[in-house]
């Protein structure tokens, strides 16, 4: 067993799995069963201002995109901050973290965006005991029209203003969290550094709408025949929120920043890509709203068998596929690889040939008997069979030698060399 | 326990009425729509997918699966009728390890095919029980076709053809329509009346009229049929019954399988269907199988299937074979009878271990009895008063392509004809296609000539 002890931000957990802020972590009972169940931390559902609660939908407030067999792909959800008055909620809290002192726990906060109001939140949790802030710049509905969440989140200079605010008027560990629904997460993430945040988190969701009712004429979740856009989370906004950790984590002007990743964590795998790609941590919602907080344990056993059988640490893992990420110019053209299909595996669904037939390059043969074979003369190596093909390491794409032949362009393949040297690039440096 | 259970000889009322009713209910109960949707969605939707070619006739199953997955089952159900009116007959009996699902890629993958069957029995019974009957026939062309048979072949072919616009009068020996569907298919694969349900379903396209009671060769003649009408085609099915030619085969309570089945399915009070406590059936096909559950459902104490070659010859499928052993039939392969014992009735059945040599099958000399108060015959049916003139081969009506016969303006289909595989969709594929070359010759549009 791996030693999976995280510090995060001088914030200790027993592991780096903490449940993100959301329902999961809405109430003492929810977190006092998910630390048993064995989660590292929770960033408790965010708090807002003394006085009255928000108020939440009485109708449905989510919406979801299924696979094969209804597994959930991706929820989108209306909800806003907590609904609880602030005095239960930091009870609660008191008394959760007196009685797990081990655990991670950060208190997740969206006031009005004026230094007053946050320097009295600040106040108000300060004897908690919690170990951190997490800033919610992100929650992209309800909150937004009222000039917080992701209205803050979409602009820099408000980001800095803010976290500069929190810091001044409070020593707690300041974490804050990005809204996606921007076109270049490098700059939120820059402003935060900027203002003295300690990390970053992200992605909160991506604004969305899920469906639409095809009788009612709107969109769902549907509130009185009216629908609103939501916030999307789950497996599929994973590839978008890896993107977008990668691109902080490898920006000059961020790099080193602690990042806390979010955005459709599942399995163990998923939360060791997202390490990889520089996160010191994850934080999971959907896969506990869907499964429950059990899938902990799987995350656990899953990441400790990774490291053992690497023979890794956890620092190692962090970041290390950072220096991998690079620009599409830096790839080397002269990386060539054929498709090449395991006749014993293929079950002969000729789900390749459809794909490579009618939108690929035409380089899979459909021979009497349904035997599928790829044309090297033909294949550019695409991978579309690859990710189509129902069974896992049917297809797969092999290397050619340096000096090897390719058979599609009939030149042997060569060294490195990316576009920034290629001949049809009119801006080519002289190849030297 | 009931004293008849035990009562020796063939005799009514082995079972009370609550434990019959319990033993002919729908042996594969429908999917329902979570189940429906669950299979749906392990379809892979293959490129040019073998469970289709394996089809007879030619379903789209990855379309209508789809279909189904995507929340329009009755869209499916109509991509499945348009190439097989009988959808919903053959979902429920169609051999489909043998055929689609035999084909399927998740059998070859996981040894677990999609449910296709099960699917197309999903799809097609959500639309006929609206009464939605999906296709409207053509401008009426005036054109008039005979149809002999009021089985799978000749409805199947009465509706392509009635969909083309033209008048089909079918002529019916019996007093039911559905051939071997209504009078042959084991109760517990088609519970409800469904044989009845489906044809009156089907002729809801109109245009076809059918006359009961018409038997070709007594009431009508093929000569008056080609007179009357613009074609005829020819669907009557196997009539007649093979022999034993075993020595004591006129003792009673010796039968045709057949007969018996078709007792059964016809009885509205299974309690008064005499049957025998030691059943002997011999044959090795469907009809066999059939024939020796539905005693054991019946209350027969033991029965078993007595079948001259080898297990794997058996035309009954594995998946047959299996049920049949699963309800407590005993199965007894390579070994053929010579002699039925007994003072009038049939009390024992002698049998000769066979061989299956370069010479064909010897019977040896090894012998055995099996007691047994009824015996059914279950070793094929043949071909019966086949009107003058018509060339034969094989014992079933010579056919070319689409079902020509060697008559001119006659075509036929079905277990009849040659080239099906004695199957309820096979019937369907060949009375469909001899329509559709019926109608190319009638429009006009055929291109060689028959
Ligand atoms: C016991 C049994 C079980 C079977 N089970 C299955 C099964 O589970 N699955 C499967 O796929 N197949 C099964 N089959 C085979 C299947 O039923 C037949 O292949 C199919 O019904 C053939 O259709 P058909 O239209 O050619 O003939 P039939 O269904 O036999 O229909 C012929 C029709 O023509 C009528 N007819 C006959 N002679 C004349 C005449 N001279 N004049 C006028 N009308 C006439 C008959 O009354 C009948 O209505 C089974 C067969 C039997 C006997
Ligand atoms: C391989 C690939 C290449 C694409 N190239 C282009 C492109 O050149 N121009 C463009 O406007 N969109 C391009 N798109 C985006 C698609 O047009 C489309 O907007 C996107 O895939 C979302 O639609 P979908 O997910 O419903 O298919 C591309 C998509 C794919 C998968
Ligand atoms: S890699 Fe692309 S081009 Fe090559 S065979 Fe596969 S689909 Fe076709
Ligand atoms: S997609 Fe995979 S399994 Fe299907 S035919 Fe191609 S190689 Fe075989
Ligand atoms: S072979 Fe199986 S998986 Fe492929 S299309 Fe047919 S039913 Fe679907």
């Amino acid at each position: 067993m791996a030693d999976l002890r995280s510090t995060f931000i001088g914030i200790k957990s027993p592991n780096p799995f903490w449940l993100a802020s959301a329902p999961p972590t809405d109430k003492e009972y929810n977190v006092r069963r998910a630390y048993e169940a064995g989660w590292g931390g929770v960033v408790w559902k965010t708090l807002g201002s003394e006085g009255p609660p928000v108020v939440n939908v009485n109708g449905p407030r989510y919406g979801v995109i299924h696979g094969a067999d209804r597994r959930v792909l991706g929820i989108n959800n209306i909800e806003l901050i907590t609904d609880r008055p602030l005095e239960v909620n930091l009870r609660e809290i008191k008394s959760v973290k007196r009685d797990y002192p081990d655990r991670a726990l950060v208190i997740s906060l969206m006031v009005p965006c004026d230094e007053e109001s946050w320097r009295d939140i600040l106040h108000r949790i300060e004897d908690t005991e919690a170990d951190g802030v997490e800033l919610n710049f992100g929650c992209p509905h309800g909150m937004a029209e009222r000039g917080m969440g992701s209205a803050v989140g979409q602009v820099p200079e408000y980001i800095e203003m803010v976290t500069r605010w929190v810091k001044k008027h409070s020593r707690m560990p300041c974490i804050v969290k990005l809204t996606p629904n921007i076109t270049d997460v490098r700059k939120p993430a820059e402003a935060a550094r900027r203002g003295g945040a300690d990390a970053v988190s992200l992605i909160n969701t991506i604004n969305s709408i899920t469906s639409v009712d095809l009788d009612l004429f709107a969109p769902q979740p549907t509130i009185d025949g009216k629908g609103s856009h939501g916030g999307y989370c789950g497996p599929a906004v994973k590839p978008i929120a890896l993107n977008m950790v990668a691109e902080i984590a490898r920006n000059p002007a961020t790099a080193g920043l602690p990042i806390s990743g979010i955005g459709g964590v599942t399995t163990w795998r998923d939360a060791a890509e997202f390490m990889a790609l520089g996160a010191g941590n994850v934080q999971v919602c959907t896969a506990a709203m869907t499964y429950g907080f059990k899938v902990v344990q799987e995350m656990i056993s899953g990441l400790s068998d990774y490291l053992d059988g690497h023979d890794m640490t956890l620092p190692d893992l962090i970041g290390r596929a950072v220096p991998n990420v690079c620009d599409w110019q830096d790839l080397n053209l002269n990386y060539v690889t054929k498709a090449v299909i395991d006749q014993d595996a293929c079950i002969g669904c000729g789900r390749c040939y459809a794909a490579c037939e009618d939108t690929s390059h035409q380089a899979i043969a459909m021979k009497p008997g349904r035997v599928f074979e790829v044309i090297e003369e033909e294949c550019v190596a695409c991978n579309l069979c690859v990710d189509v093909c129902p069974v896992e390491n049917c297809i797969t794409m092999r290397e050619l030698e340096i000096g090897e032949i390719d058979k599609r362009t009939g030149i042997p393949r060569g060294t490195y060399a990316n576009w920034t040297t290629h001949p049809n690039n009119p801006m080519a440096r002289a190849a030297e | 326990m009931s004293q008849a259970r035990l009562s020796p000889g063939v005799v009514p009322g082995r079972l009370t009425a609550d434990a019959l009713a319990a033993n002919f209910r729908d042996v594969a109960p429908p999917l329902d729509r979570h189940e429906a949707q669950v299979a749906a969605d392990r379809c892979y939707f293959c490129h040019d997918a073998p469970c289709v070619t394996a089809c007879p006739t030619s379903i789209d199953i990855p379309l209508f699966i789809r279909q189904i997955a995507t929340g329009t089952p009755d869209a499916a159900a109509r991509t499945i009728l348009e190439a097989n009116i009988f959808g919903g007959m053959c979902a429920r009996v169609c051999p489909t390890e043998n055929l689609c699902e035999g084909a399927c890629v998740r059998e070859i993958a996981e040894g677990k095919p999609v449910q296709i069957g099960a699917l197309q029995r999903y799809a097609t019974d959500g639309l006929m029980a609206k009464g939605v009957h999906p296709f409207a026939r053509s401008t009426p062309t005036g054109r008039r076709v005979a149809v002999v048979g009021a089985g799978p072949a000749g409805l199947a072919c009465a509706h392509r053809l009635a969909m083309k616009g033209h008048d089909v009068v079918i002529f019916e020996a019996r007093e039911k329509p559905g051939g071997l569907n209504e009078y042959g298919i084991a109760s517990y694969k088609a519970v409800d009346d469904f044989a009845q349900a489906e044809v009156a379903w089907l002729l809801k396209i109109g245009g076809i009229e059918i006359r009961h009671g018409q038997r070709l060769g007594q009431d009508i003649t093929l000569d008056g049929l080609r007179a009357e009408y613009d074609a005829v085609f020819l669907g009557m099915g196997l009539g007649g019954v093979n022999a034993l030619r075993a020595e004591g085969e006129d003792r009673q309570h010796v039968l045709d399988a057949v007969s018996f089945i078709r007792d059964l399915r016809q009885s509205r009070d299974l309690t008064t269907l005499p049957v025998g406590r030691d059943v002997v059936v011999i044959g090795g096909g469907m009809t066999a199988v059939d024939a020796a559950v539905q005693a054991r459902l019946l209350g027969a104490e033991n029965v078993t299937i007595v079948y001259r070659r080898g297990q794997d010859r058996m035309s009954a499928s594995r998946h047959e074979q299996d049920h049949a052993t699963a309800s407590g039939v005993r199965i007894i392969c390579n070994a053929a009878p010579v002699a039925l014992h007994g003072n009038g009735a049939v009390a024992e059945i002698e049998f000769a271990y066979t061989e299956d040599g370069p010479a064909g099958l010897v019977l040896t000399d090894q012998r055995f009895r099996l007691k047994a108060d009824q015996v059914f015959r279950a070793i094929g049916q043949r071909l019966e008063g086949t009107p003058e003139g018509l060339a034969l081969e094989g014992g079933k009506i010579a056919v070319e392509g689409p079902g020509r016969t060697s008559i001119p303006g006659v075509w036929a289909g079905g277990d009849c004809a040659l080239g099906g595989d004695d199957l309820t969709v096979t019937a369907v594929a060949q009375g469909r296609d001899a329509a559709e070359d019926i109608d190319a010759r009638l429009s006009g549009r055929a291109g060689d000539s028959a």
